[in-house]
């Protein structure tokens, strides 16, 4: 016991002399920014090359270009989100984000509890009341939504085009209505350029690890390809790792998602749907800046660069020109209306 | 034990013990095991914080700003006191179900899936209770219903060990992963409200927030399930200490061998202790799903059921420990939040392992179970 207290008051002298240090550079509590921002990550947070990194991205460069003070928020844990998002607007910033559609209810609750502060919701789900009318969400909350299946249109056709086996993959994550958006765009685009082709599609699961199982996703890719598919487009995460690991292994083609997932798989990448979350983010930052924030319902597709497919000197040499002007052919006529892409089953 | 062993029995009884003696001898002893309960926790949170400091600093900032922060953003409002004690009330419910197990000499690793199962079973009983019942009416139905469904998860491992001595972690541990993947097939599957991962809400039976009654308390998640965990701490008290079924379970958790002995039926023991250790964390899920969100979804408390262990090896296995350990691990949570703008969040967490770390290494009860498994390894 008296070991113990020996070493009780130790450890009490130790941590009461370190409170006392204040290194250089510590920050200072924040003055003579113009506008405060706060983040909150989904539970997944930084480094999931999906996104948590483009809301990330997003949020520094307006940083950077708009000298604004951001504060990340990574929960641990389901009552961490409200928590987070409530600390955010409780200090008074002038706009709270949550990145990812499990933010939905959190966001309106608080909106509605802080109707002067801005909420903005990436991927937020915009609710339907019984009669099947939108309900919008509160006058000081923006929905930023994509049109994932716009994207995935035209990387659709590119696998049809580039495929030319009459037989096209698709992998997805957890099967759940933002996932067969992607199908649903992706098989549109596909018989679009060939009425006559084939779309093999699985998903990995049914719960969110499925966006987590990179060792799935390798199976299912392994069994497409065997059948004659000579491209994948994956929307599923960290599975997609795997595809991108079949299609190296038997030489094929895959299509990545939400970033250039070009570095993935060298050579093997055929292109990716990327998807603008950074662009969204921070074009929110920039209208609060600026003054010109409203709430409501944002949709970003093609014809705000909201959604896209890449094609830069990495892959141009897989991309014969033909198919490429095709591509910005129909790019064109989405913009202008004049194709409608499905987006639900 | 003394009963056993003829030696031990004689020696006490011819030594003659003058009542005074005895008495200063107890006074002695009790400051000894208070000392021995209180020292190794207060060397674990020191230690943690030393840590800490350490941390910060690599981190560039100074250790006596993050850890005001840290305590403003808890203990220093409403707000944040509230949601240490709305975490803190479903750590108790998983801290009493792991202790009650390692009371019995039992190591239970499934609480996080018995949490779920409980605010599963909950939900599902609210989706079909017809709306506009009387809270308290539904109160018991709601209390049973989460039982169940912990109680259930629970018993397989028990009935497992006592029938076919399966060993009870390797059990519990599989279990977590077969029940939460089941629920969440059920959940988005067939229940999910679409586009989001939770069902419907619960129509009746809602618990009241203490915000309702203390308005600055507004916008936390703590509610009337705080009353229900102070009962259960006492409820499972008076089982552990004060019951015939307590001391049996207590007996075969020091010595399974010499508790057979004396009577006690160990098979029966072992899985009855393990059911009450899944009830009680069951019921835990009562906190989210009747007080918080009044829905289940996936995921609803996760890491709830693993910190519950850290809970109950800090706490001594004790339902006083427990609150009080509740109260830490759930302030550490929340102020990693609070602090989140100065170091990572993963700050907090190294500081929960080196707590729990330096606990476990001292306490009694971890290396009576260590010494166990290496026993019956050798055998």
């Amino acid at each position: 016991m008296r070991k113990l207290l020996l070493l009780v008051a130790a450890l009490l002298v130790a941590h009461v002399a370190l409170l006392f240090i204040h290194p250089a550079g510590a920050a200072a509590p924040p003055a003579g920014h113009t506008i405060d921002v706060g983040v909150v990550f989904d539970l997944g947070g930084r480094g999931d090359k999906s996104f948590n990194d483009g809301a990330y991205l997003g949020a520094e460069r307006a940083e950077k270009a708009l000298g604004v003070q951001v504060r990340f928020i990574e929960p641990g844990e389901g009552s961490d989100r409200e928590s987070g998002l409530r600390l955010l607007a409780a200090e008074g910033m002038d706009l709270v984000i949550g990145v990812g559609f499990i933010f939905t209810d959190d966001l309106t609750q608080l909106a509605r509890e802080y109707p002067n502060t801005k909420f903005a919701g990436v991927d937020y789900s915009v609710a339907t009341d019984p009669s099947g009318k939108v309900v919008p969400p509160p006058a000081n909350l923006a929905a930023l939504k994509f049109r994932e299946e716009q994207g995935s249109y035209l990387v659709g056709a590119l696998a049809a085009l580039v495929g030319k086996s009459k037989k096209v993959g698709f992998v997805g994550g957890m099967d759940s209505p933002l996932i067969q958006k992607f199908e649903m765009g992706y098989r549109a685009g596909v018989k679009q350029v060939c009425p006559d082709c084939i779309v093999l599609s699985q998903y990995a699961g049914v719960t969110p690890e499925a966006f987590r199982n990179p060792g799935k996703g390798k199976e299912i890719a392994l069994s497409q390809y065997q059948q004659g598919v000579n491209v994948i487009f994956h929307a599923s995460g960290s599975t997609g790792l795997g595809v991108f690991e079949a299609a190296r292994q038997t030489n094929k083609l895959a299509i990545g998602v939400d970033a250039d997932q070009y570095s993935e798989a060298p050579g093997y990448v055929l292109s990716s749907m990327v998807k603008g979350v950074d662009n969204a983010v921070y074009d929110a930052i920039r209208k609060v800046k600026d003054g010109q924030f409203r709430g409501g319902i944002y949709q970003y597709g093609l014809a705000e660069s909201g959604v896209g497919y890449v094609y830069d000197k990495n892959n141009e040499r897989l991309i014969p020109p033909v198919v490429h002007a095709r591509l910005e052919q129909l790019r064109q006529e989405i913009v202008a209306g004049r194709i409608v892409v499905p987006s639900t089953r | 034990m003394s009963t056993t062993d003829p030696t031990i029995a004689r020696v006490g009884g011819d030594t003659p013990t003058p009542a005074a003696a005895s008495a200063v001898s107890d006074r002695a002893s009790r400051r000894a095991s208070i000392e021995e309960a209180v020292l190794p926790p207060l060397v674990a949170l020191l230690l943690a914080a030393v840590v800490g400091d350490v941390l910060i600093l690599s981190f560039g900032q100074s250790p006596g700003a993050v850890y005001r922060l840290l305590v403003d953003g808890t203990w220093g409002n409403a707000y944040g006191f509230g949601q240490v004690l709305y975490k803190a009330t479903t750590l108790v419910f998983t801290g009493l179900a792991v202790a009650l197990g390692l009371r019995a000499g039992l190591f239970n690793i499934g609480a996080e899936s018995q949490l779920a199962a409980g605010g599963f079973c909950a939900a599902i009983v609210g989706l079909l209770l017809p709306v506009g019942i009387p809270s308290l009416l539904c109160l018991p139905i709601y209390i049973l219903a989460a039982a169940l469904g912990g109680g259930v998860v629970g018993a397989v491992p028990g009935v497992l060990k006592a029938r076919f001595g399966a060993h009870e972690v390797i059990v519990t541990i599989m279990l977590n992963f077969i029940v939460l993947a089941l629920l969440n097939y059920l959940t988005s599957t067939r229940l999910h409200v679409p586009d989001t991962l939770h069902t419907a809400e619960i129509g009746s039976g809602v618990l009241p927030r203490v915000s309702d009654v203390v308005p600055s308390f507004q916008g936390s998640a703590a509610n009337a399930t705080i009353l229900l965990a102070l009962l259960a701490m006492i409820a499972l008290w008076w089982f552990l200490f004060r019951t015939r079924r307590g001391f049996e379970l207590r007996a075969v958790g020091l010595q399974p061998h010499a508790a057979e002995y004396a009577g006690v039926h160990v098979g029966s023991v072992t899985w009855r202790a393990l059911s009450i250790s899944g009830a009680i964390a069951g019921i835990g899920g009562l906190n989210y799903v009747l007080g918080y969100k009044h829905y289940y979804e996936e995921g609803f408390a996760t890491g709830a059921g693993f910190l519950g262990i850290a809970v109950a090896l800090v706490g001594r296995s004790h339902p006083i420990g427990i609150g009080l350990a509740a109260l830490l691990f759930a302030t550490l949570s929340q102020g990693g939040l609070a602090v989140n703008a100065l170091v990572p969040k993963q700050m907090v967490d190294v500081l929960q392992a080196v707590v729990i770390l330096a606990v476990a290494t001292s306490v009694p009860e971890v290396r009576r179970l260590l010494r166990g498994a290496r026993r019956s390894a050798e055998r």
